[in-house]
C-alpha cells in the first residue's frame, strides 16, 4: 500500500507530503493499521529514526505490533481506540522535550486529529510530518451543531449528532482537525442529492 | 445631531428599514457598470461629510437595533466571539481605537475619560456608563474584544502577524456572509479565503496579503465588498443556514423589490499599536432593491452589473437561484442611458 494521491483542491485542504527522516531526532509517531506501513518504510529509509521514537499505534493487529517492535523504537504503546490513544498521546507530548517531532501516518481523521492535538500543546506546525495511507474517509465537523462525525465515506452524509444531512466540503480546519459539513438541503428541505462515495 | 435610532428587527418579522437619508448615503459598491474582483483599497477614514466613509467607525440609524440583534445571536451561540489566548492585547488595542474614535467623532453620544489606566466610558445610545482599568480584563463584564464589539456595528476580526502571514486568531462575527468564525479561527490568510472561487488564481490574495503586511502603525485603509441577501438578515451564518436557507427560495416577481437586499461590507484595516495585530472591521449595510432604485443611476447600474456578472460569482454570492427574477425587476429601472463615474448617486436623484 502506498501514499494516497489526492485531487487538486482549495488551499485550506491539507496535503500530506510524506514522512522523511530527520535522523535520530526525538519524536512521537502515531499510526493506524494502514499508516504503520509508512513507519516501516520510514525506518527502512533510515533506521536511526527509531532511536528516540515513541510509537503510538491505534487499532492495529498483533502482527503489525510485532513488525514495528522489531524496528526497536524507544517505546511502543498501543490502544484499540482513538479515545484511549488520546490519553497516551497527551502523556507523551506533555513530557516531550523541546524539539520533539510528530509523525502521523494513516487516515485523514487520524492525521488531522493528532496534529490539532499536538498544536494545542504548543507544537509548531513545522514540527509535524504526515503521510496519508489507507481509507479516504474524512473526519467531519457539522457547522450547525459542531459535532464531529468520524470516518465519513459518503457525500452527503448524516450528522451523527443533530441528524441533518450534510455535504462534504474541502474546507479544513487544522485547529479542529476536521473538514466542514454543511446542510445540503437547507434551502429546499427534503431535496437531497444522490449519495456518492468520497473520492481522494 | 438629530439622528433617531430605528427600532427594528433583523429576523422574524424583519422590520428593518432605511430612511431616505440612509438610502442616499448607502455605500453603493459599484463604480462602473460591471464587476470583477479587485483589491480596490483606499485610505480610511476620509470622505464627504455624511458619507459612511467620513469617520473611523460610522454610527447610523441602525446602531441600537443592530446591537440588540448581536446580543440575541450571542445568547444563542457564544462561539460567535472567540479570541485565542495570545490575542487579548489586540482586543485592548481595538477597544482603545473604537472608544477614542467614537468619543472624538460623535461627542454627543460617546464620552471617554482617561486618567492613566483608569478609564470611564459613556455610551449614551446604549445606556452604558462603565469605569474600568485599561489592560485589566477583570474590570470589564466581558473580554475587551467582546465588550467593545457588543457596542460597535459590524463584525470584527483580529489578525495576528507571524511567519509572513496573517492569522485569524480572534473575532466577533455575528453578521457574516456565510462563513464560520468557529471553524476558521486560527487559519492563515490563504486558508480562510480558500473557498472563494477564482480570486486565488487571479492573484488577488497574494496582492492583498502583501498590502496588508505593509500597513504600518497609524495607517488605515478600506475597501468595499458585497453580496446579496434575501430579507434584511444580519445573521446569515453557516451555523444557522438550515434556518434562513428556505427564505432564499421565497423570492417572487411580486416581492423581489422589497425582500431582496444588496449587502455591502465596508471593510477597514488598522494596524494596532501594542499587539502589532491588524484589526479588520467588516461593517454590513443592507438596502432593498426598491430603495436602491430610488436613485436612477444605481437602478441602471445594478441591473447591468447583476445581468452580466460571471456565473461563478453569482453562485458564490448566493443569488444565482434568484438572478433571473432580480434582473427582470431591475430592467424596469434601466432605460439604457449612460451612468456617471463613481459610486455616489447623481445630485438629481430622488
Amino acid at each position: 500500500m502506498t501514499q494516497t494521491r489526492f485531487s487538486p483542491s482549495i488551499p485550506s485542504r491539507p496535503v500530506y507530503s510524506g514522512l522523511v527522516s530527520c535522523g535520530s531526532a526525538l519524536s512521537i509517531m502515531v499510526a493506524d493499521e494502514a499508516g504503520a506501513a509508512a513507519l516501516t518504510d520510514l525506518a527502512r529509509s533510515d533506521a536511526s529514526v527509531m532511536d528516540k521514537a515513541h510509537l503510538l499505534l491505534i487499532g492495529v493487529s498483533q502482527a503489525t505490533v510485532q513488525e514495528l517492535s522489531a524496528l526497536t523504537p524507544r517505546s511502543l504503546s498501543q490502544s484499540p481506540t482513538v479515545q484511549g490513544a488520546e490519553e497516551i498521546f497527551d502523556a507523551l507530548i506533555a513530557h516531550a522535550a523541546i524539539g520533539t517531532l510528530l509523525f502521523c501516518a494513516g487516515s485523514e481523521g487520524l492525521i488531522g486529529q493528532f496534529s490539532a492535538r499536538a498544536m494545542r500543546f504548543g507544537l509548531s506546525p513545522d514540527a509535524i510530518q504526515s503521510e496519508h495511507r489507507g481509507s479516504v474517509a474524512r473526519r467531519m465537523q457539522c457547522v450547525h451543531c459542531k459535532g464531529i462525525t468520524e470516518d465519513v465515506t459518503t457525500d452527503p452524509f448524516i450528522c451523527g449528532h443533530c441528524g441533518l444531512t450534510l455535504f462534504v466540503r474541502d474546507h479544513f480546519s487544522r485547529r479542529l482537525g476536521a473538514f466542514q459539513g454543511v446542510c445540503v438541503d437547507a434551502e429546499t428541505p427534503g431535496d437531497i442529492p444522490e449519495t456518492v462515495e468520497i473520492r481522494p | 445631531m438629530t439622528l433617531q435610532f430605528n427600532d427594528e428587527t433583523f429576523r422574524g418579522d424583519y422590520t428593518f428599514h432605511n430612511s431616505p437619508h440612509a438610502v442616499r448615503r448607502f455605500p453603493f459598491p459599484f463604480d462602473r457598470d460591471s464587476y470583477m474582483y479587485s483589491v480596490n483599497i483606499e485610505q480610511h477614514p476620509g470622505g464627504a461629510a455624511g458619507t459612511p466613509f467620513e469617520f473611523a467607525f460610522d454610527v447610523d440609524e441602525h446602531y441600537v437595533s443592530e446591537m440588540r440583534d448581536r446580543a440575541i445571536t450571542l445568547a444563542e451561540d457564544a462561539q460567535r466571539c472567540q479570541s485565542l489566548p495570545h490575542m487579548e492585547l489586540a482586543g485592548w488595542d481595538l477597544l482603545e481605537l473604537i472608544m477614542v474614535s467614537k468619543a472624538r467623532d460623535y461627542p454627543h453620544w460617546f464620552e471617554l475619560t482617561r486618567d492613566g489606566n483608569a478609564w470611564r466610558w459613556i455610551n449614551k445610545p446604549m445606556g452604558v456608563d462603565d469605569s474600568f482599568t485599561f489592560l485589566d480584563a477583570s474590570t470589564l463584564p466581558y473580554g475587551p474584544l467582546e465588550y467593545i464589539t457588543r457596542q460597535a456595528q459590524g463584525d470584527f476580526a483580529l489578525l495576528n502577524e507571524r511567519d509572513g502571514n496573517l492569522w485569524l486568531d480572534a473575532g466577533m462575527i455575528t453578521s457574516q456572509a456565510d462563513w464560520s468564525l468557529d471553524f476558521d479561527v486560527g487559519m492563515n490568510f490563504f486558508e480562510w479565503h480558500a473557498p472563494v472561487p477564482k480570486a486565488g488564481k487571479m492573484g488577488v490574495f497574494d496582492k492583498a496579503l502583501k498590502f496588508l503586511l505593509a500597513v504600518n502603525q497609524g495607517q488605515s485603509y478600506r475597501r468595499l465588498n458585497w453580496t446579496m441577501t434575501v430579507n434584511p438578515r444580519l445573521d446569515t451564518s453557516p451555523e444557522n443556514y438550515h434556518k434562513w436557507g428556505p427564505e432564499k427560495r421565497s423570492i417572487t416577481p411580486d416581492n423581489v423589490g422589497q425582500r431582496q437586499f444588496l449587502r455591502v461590507e465596508l471593510q477597514t484595516f488598522w494596524r494596532l499599536p501594542r499587539s502589532n495585530a491588524l484589526a479588520f472591521p467588516i461593517r454590513c449595510y443592507l438596502a432593498s432593491l426598491e430603495d436602491l432604485c430610488t436613485q436612477p443611476k444605481w437602478g441602471r447600474r445594478l441591473h447591468r452589473v447583476l445581468r452580466d456578472i460571471d456565473p461563478d460569482l453569482a453562485d458564490y454570492k448566493g443569488f444565482a437561484v434568484n438572478q433571473p427574477t432580480i434582473v427582470d425587476y431591475l430592467s424596469n429601472f434601466d432605460d439604457g442611458a449612460p451612468t456617471s463615474q463613481g459610486i455616489y448617486p447623481d445630485a438629481s436623484g430622488a
